[in-house]
């Protein structure tokens, strides 16, 4: 660096801790060297995330929430405002993206066990993330206001009517009105492009901060700072600058492909990713037949559909968010990476990972006493894998574990 | 792990394909680099849709640009309404006219490709019957009961359905429709007719979303990019890491 560079840092640092912070995260934060594929996908988040910022501020130039206008202005982004429709297929496609990352980000922490001790903040940071990001596309729905905007809000926030005493008050609280209406639209955008980024953004810096304060786990399951040479430095540790940032950009660049492969040749992707029902404007006088959600709210839709108790419904649908947020507390293996657990804990997150899929296909499909029944099997498979974590982690036979890590 | 995975994966997937099993539906086959057929079936959109239905999020100028019209053959052969060019395709008839007339407010037509699909439209527009216990003397096979009365009739002529009755495995009698007959014959051959609402289909599902005319051709430029860029970018990833291994 030129020595007037360095000057200028040197007056920077004196009243900003630049260059610390570049080194505590960046140049000097030693992330494990043995990471794999499954490791793409916090750094693909944050693009996202991002990606979901810019192209919303853009959208939100020509978007109009009100309930007689919503519609035809995103009709009008498609179509008058320059570029428009580029900007809201990556904001649409953007989000079923978000959710398809986080799902693989997560289901990387359950393969090896990033959530355990002394991990488990980052996790309940993690999956307060992912509620935040749910309200975040559940809102983020109602703006285009088309059939399934309406009537899939409608529909989640009658839930609320089922909680006994306040659960009336509380749904025309939410809604503002006794029905979704402009008050809703106008609400929910507020809440939309507001307040949960705000709070989006605050938990994320919490959760790389938690992250960079215990260190990476890996595929080995395996804590490098055990082992430090005689610079305090962990030996299987590498600065995540420049080796992890110019893989990551690796890892970037093939998830942008398979994104524009979205964008632009299939941006409904079948109807997965934007409704048919959707391209008809909100009627609040006609129901459709079949209301469902998006893809990545359709296993919890299941298990709420599986109950037949409405109340008991909602409460089963809440637990099944909720007892994720318990799972360093359920585990009590005693290796963390599924490289040396016993056949159990292999067997279990397989069995999960079918139900979890599973269920997702039937909160897609229309309640029928069959599919009903499926639904209520692969639900007690869901809450099984967590219920029963804690009697078969424990009996599970585990491999030994290697003192470094391998690969 | 790995196995049990993907075995699990392969049991749950026939299910997922056999998610879809609507009713039949004929291939409307859209081609949006036709621009002849474009044209051609947004002169029938304005002739004989375009005064009961809007396309209120399309505009003149846009369609003229997109589909290779003069602003002289636009005027002069798809604007009947007195709108300006840079205006869109509104109608005079308002909703609460609309319920009067045909008991429902009539749907604009802007995005109705992408909420019915090209298939659907295509069956749809081809399957009038007559029906004198309609108001309009017809009903239609894809839409039961349908408001909309039989508009091309002039074209395709009028057909008559010919039923068949069978029972279900609940013994109920069930009426379907085997053909039809056609009963006063139209200006167009079949294949003529077949081939006017091909058009209009296609046309509509351009006006669905014009930005299908420009992405597939920068979806490809745009994946060559990052192909290259990949190139580099783990030829990047390759030299720096040489030190750990």
């Amino acid at each position: 660096m030129s020595n007037k560079m360095t000057e200028f840092m040197g007056w920077v640092d004196a009243r900003f801790p630049a260059t610390k912070m570049w080194e505590d995260h960046l140049s000097k934060y030693y992330a494990p060297k043995n990471f794999n594929f499954w490791y793409y996908f916090g750094s693909l988040a944050l693009v996202v995330l991002v990606m979901q910022i810019v192209t919303g501020i853009f959208l939100t130039m020509n978007y109009k929430p009100d309930a007689g206008l919503a519609f035809a202005s995103v009709e009008y982004i498609m179509r008058d405002v320059n570029w428009g429709w580029l900007i809201r297929y990556m904001h649409s496609t953007g989000a079923s993206f978000f959710f398809i990352v986080i799902y693989l980000h997560m289901f990387r922490g359950l393969m090896y066990g990033s959530f355990r001790k002394p991990r488990e903040l980052l996790w309940l940071l993690g999956m307060l993330i992912y509620v935040a990001l749910m309200a975040e596309a559940f809102m983020g729905y109602l703006l285009p206001w088309g059939q399934m905007s309406y009537w899939g809000a409608q529909v989640i926030i009658s839930l609320f009517g089922a909680i006994p005493v306040v659960g009336h008050d509380l749904a025309l609280w939410i809604r503002g009105d006794f029905v979704i209406s402009d008050v809703t639209l106008n609400r929910f955008f507020a809440f939309h492009v507001i307040a949960v980024p705000m709070i989006l953004l605050g938990l994320v810096v919490a959760h790389v901060l938690a992250l960079h304060e215990v260190g990476s786990n890996n595929p080995d399951g395996i804590e490098i700072k055990k082992n430090k040479d005689e610079n305090g430095i962990p030996k299987d540790g590498i600065p995540f600058h420049p080796y992890y940032t110019v893989k990551d950009i690796v890892g970037v660049v093939v998830f942008l492909m398979f994104f524009s492969a979205v964008i632009f040749f299939a941006p409904e992707f079948g109807g997965w990713f934007m409704e048919k029902n959707n391209f008809i404007p909100a009627n609040p006088l006609k129901t459709p037949p079949h209301i469902e959600p998006l893809w990545y709210f359709t296993p919890f839709y299941a298990i709420l559909r599986s109950v037949p108790d409405k109340f008991f419904g909602v409460m089963a649908m809440g637990a099944s968010i909720v007892v994720m947020f318990l799972l360093p507390w359920l585990d009590r293996g005693k290796v963390k990476s599924i490289r040396y657990r016993g056949g159990i804990y292999k067997t279990a997150l397989a069995l999960f990972i079918v139900s979890f899929i599973t269920l997702g296909w039937l909160g897609t499909q229309p309640a029928t006493p069959l599919l009903t029944d499926f639904a209520r099997l692969f639900s007690i498979m869901y809450f099984a894998f967590f219920i029963l974590m804690p009697w078969y982690t424990a009996i599970d036979k585990t491999k030994p574990v290697p003192e470094r890590v391998t690969g | 792990m790995k196995k049990i995975f993907v075995i699990c994966l392969f049991v749950v997937l026939p299910l997922l394909a056999n998610a879809e099993g609507d009713e039949h539906l004929d291939k409307a086959n859209v081609d949006l680099s036709n621009q002849k057929s474009l044209q051609n079936g947004a002169r029938t959109f304005v002739n004989y849709c375009l005064s009961c239905h809007s396309a209120r999020y399309m505009r003149y100028s846009r369609m003229a640009k997109d589909i290779g019209l003069s602003k002289k053959e636009l005027k002069k052969d798809y604007m009947y309404a007195g709108n300006k060019v840079g205006e869109t395709m509104t109608v005079a008839m308002t909703g609460a006219e609309s319920k009067a007339y045909f008991g429902i407010k009539i749907p604009d037509l802007t995005v109705i490709a992408r909420s019915r699909g090209p298939d659907w439209l295509y069956t749809y527009l081809r399957t009038f019957y007559t029906d004198s216990s309609r108001p309009w003397g017809v009903n239609n096979a894809t839409f039961k009961d349908v408001g909309m009365p039989d508009v091309l009739w002039k074209l395709q002529g009028l057909q008559k359905a010919i039923f068949k009755t069978h029972k279900d495995a609940e013994g109920n009698a069930i009426k379907v429709i085997t053909g039809y007959k056609t009963v006063v014959p139209g200006t167009m051959s079949k294949a003529e007719y077949d081939k006017t609402i091909h058009d209009l289909v296609n046309f509509l599902v351009y006006m669905g979303e014009p930005a299908k005319m420009v992405r597939y051709a920068l979806g490809v430029k745009v994946l060559i990019f990052l192909a290259v860029f990949l190139v580099l970018a783990y030829a990047l990833k390759k030299e720096f890491w040489k030190d750990v291994h």
